[in-house]
């Protein structure tokens, strides 16, 4: 049975320390053979996540695909087969505008999202007196759940009270309707966004940058690397995978965004602010619509963009990202 | 010397100035609402809001005393969702990535795989099926119905199985060999010894579960009782618009454990969370 010799095969453990463990392999099949009772152990230990992930992420997709193909009544059962009617409602204008909304906002967030904090995580990477006062205090926005960052963000443009409106007026220039001109809902909206998301990511660009190779940062200086060049061929390849983590996880938090479009405008002017997530909220669960086949019709749309995103992330990952 | 280690007379007071109008432009929402919950609300609705002086802690007692969207409930509320969901994901995702790293298990990969493809689940894809599924399974009235979908954490489970792995496997070995069962291996010695994965794993379970709204909102729309501070917030918004500093109070409230996270935990967060992404 065994094929080393060293500890007898007895039913009950040893009761004393295995003396073979300086050899290596003897004490190597004394824990083979504690394995024979691991089984209903991974069993125990992995059933609490498998089975929350099971019923509440991996079992729902087939409810949705059951939803998305049925119509909905008035408290939102589902009733007869629809088919594909659903999916054929997505091909319309009215969706191609939802998606536009979403793919300006999500550019708008993760552009302007990850430049930001990394004009700031530069400076502040710089051996200076009182950064790491200015770092802390730049990280607080990322304290702000979606409800209450949209709430004072009401108040900082609200055309009444705004010192916002109040600067500019100072400048000469007459401030546009935030978040009721349609034009500008989404920029507005987006700009929240950013605004919360940006103390995040200057934790995780700083540690990046922190975490910089001081003898190559050197040699290169040495060899004449300053100034924007220095930046972009010298320091942005080595944080690429700090810069690569947070357009990453900046674009899930973008398209993901409920809280900023619903509590500061509500979907509009004009539906302006309608995103994806925006109209799933909207079609199920806003004044009792009860829309379940559209709203989990979107949400497969989205499932989809979620995967096309982890695809490429992956892709990227192996083949772009600098790694020491 | 390099010049990233002492910049030059220029380059600083430049950083300097540009920092400091960063400040001012990201921090007043800040400031604002930090200092407009001690003023009245008529300080609030000038324009520029009037901060220096008249503070009084009127608008947190009208906070506190409004009825229509009782905050005292939604505190303990958020304290649930924050706290359970915190201690679910680390216990869900400690067992489930031991068994992955430690124990002969099968289908190991496969396993693995699926945990990690939930990572990449929006759950707003899933929010229909799952708001119908929790009212069909009778929980709609109980606190629980804010928590259920969220006990286990795909990311929670990947974040430690990447901390254990790097955990030596000599050191397991021995502990074995001296008679260290599973259990009290598990507990004595590998997450003591993964900490900062664990700190990490904390600290963005408590804020996810605290700064949650999609899945309240859903929730409390049929049931009051259910708001947590953050669709308090929402609803507080639309019932005293006329009223910033009564507003500000209550943003104060749902804040100050964030706050104090964002600001003494963020050095966990990143040392633990970003380990695999950033080397």
């Amino acid at each position: 049975m065994t094929r080393h010799a060293s500890p007898p095969s007895t039913a009950a453990p040893p009761v004393e320390p295995v003396p073979g463990a300086e050899s290596g392999t003897g004490s190597r099949s004394y824990l083979r053979r504690l394995g024979g009772r691991e089984l209903p152990l991974a069993v125990v230990f992995l059933a609490p996540a498998v089975l929350g992930l099971g019923l509440f992420v991996i079992f729902p997709l087939f409810p949705a695909v059951f939803l998305a193909t049925r119509g909905s009544d008035i408290i939102g059962s589902p009733t007869r087969y629809v088919g594909l009617r659903h999916f054929a409602e997505l091909l319309t204008p009215e969706f191609g505008q939802v998606l536009w909304h979403t793919l300006a906002f999500t550019l708008i967030v993760v552009v302007a999202g990850v430049l930001l904090p990394l004009a700031l995580a530069v400076p502040l990477s710089q051996r200076l007196p009182g950064m790491r006062v200015f770092r802390s205090l730049f990280t607080l926005p990322f304290a702000y759940s979606a409800s209450a960052a949209a709430v004072v963000w009401l108040l900082m443009v609200d055309p009444g009270t705004s010192p916002i409106n109040w600067v500019l007026r100072l400048v000469g220039i007459a401030a546009p309707g935030w978040t009721t001109d349609s034009n500008w809902a989404l920029v507005t909206v987006a700009g929240v966004t950013v605004w919360m998301v940006s103390g995040f990511n200057l934790l995780v660009l700083s540690a990046g940058l922190a975490g910089l190779d001081e003898e190559v940062l050197e040699a290169a200086t040495l060899d004449g690397s300053a100034g924007v060049r220095h930046f972009l061929s010298v320091v942005l390849p080595m944080i690429s995978p700090s810069v690569f983590f947070v357009v990453v996880t900046t674009t899930l938090t973008a398209l993901q965004s409920l809280g900023q479009p619903q509590v500061m405008t509500d979907g509009g002017p004009n539906g302006s602010t309608s995103t994806l997530v925006y109209s799933i909220f909207n079609q199920a669960f806003h004044n009792n619509n009860s829309n379940y086949g559209l709203a989990s019709a979107q949400g497969l749309v989205l499932l989809i963009i979620g995967v096309l995103l982890a695809a490429v992330q992956f892709g990227v990952i192996e083949r772009r990202v600098h790694y020491r | 010397m390099s010049k990233l280690n002492r910049p030059s007379a220029a380059t600083s007071t430049l950083t300097y100035v540009w920092l400091a109008v960063a400040a001012v432009v990201l921090l007043f929402p800040v400031l604002l609402t930090l200092v407009g919950g001690f003023l009245p609300s008529s300080a609030l609705l000038r324009q520029p809001p009037d901060l220096i002086g008249g503070y009084t802690l009127d608008s947190y007692l009208d906070a506190i005393r409004q009825v229509a969207v009782p905050l005292f409930p939604a505190f303990l509320n958020s304290l649930f969702v924050g706290v359970t969901i915190m201690v679910a994901h680390l216990v869900t995702s400690a067992l489930a990535a031991y068994a992955l790293v430690f124990l002969r298990t099968p289908l190991k990969t496969p396993l693995f795989l699926l945990i990690l493809a939930t990572i990449m689940v929006p759950y707003e894809a899933i929010v229909v099926p799952n708001s119908l599924f929790v009212r069909s399974l009778g929980f709609g009235d109980s606190r629980f119905s804010l928590v259920l979908p969220f006990l286990a954490s795909g990311f929670g489970v990947f974040l430690l199985r990447q901390a254990f792995r790097q955990f030596p496997g000599e050191l397991k070995d021995a502990a074995t060999i001296d008679g260290c069962g599973h259990l009290r291996f598990l507990f004595t010695i590998l997450l003591p010894g993964c900490r900062p994965a664990i700190a990490a794993l904390t600290v963005w379970s408590f804020l996810q579960g605290w700064n949650m709204y999609f899945w309240p909102l859903i929730v409390s729309t049929t049931n009051d009782s259910l708001n947590t501070l953050q669709t308090a917030v929402f609803a507080l918004r639309s019932n005293e618009s006329a009223a910033p500093g009564l507003l500000l109070a209550g943003i104060t409230i749902t804040l100050v454990p964030t706050l104090l996270l964002v600001v003494f935990g963020q050095r966990w967060l990143v040392r633990g969370f970003t380990a695999g992404a950033v080397k």
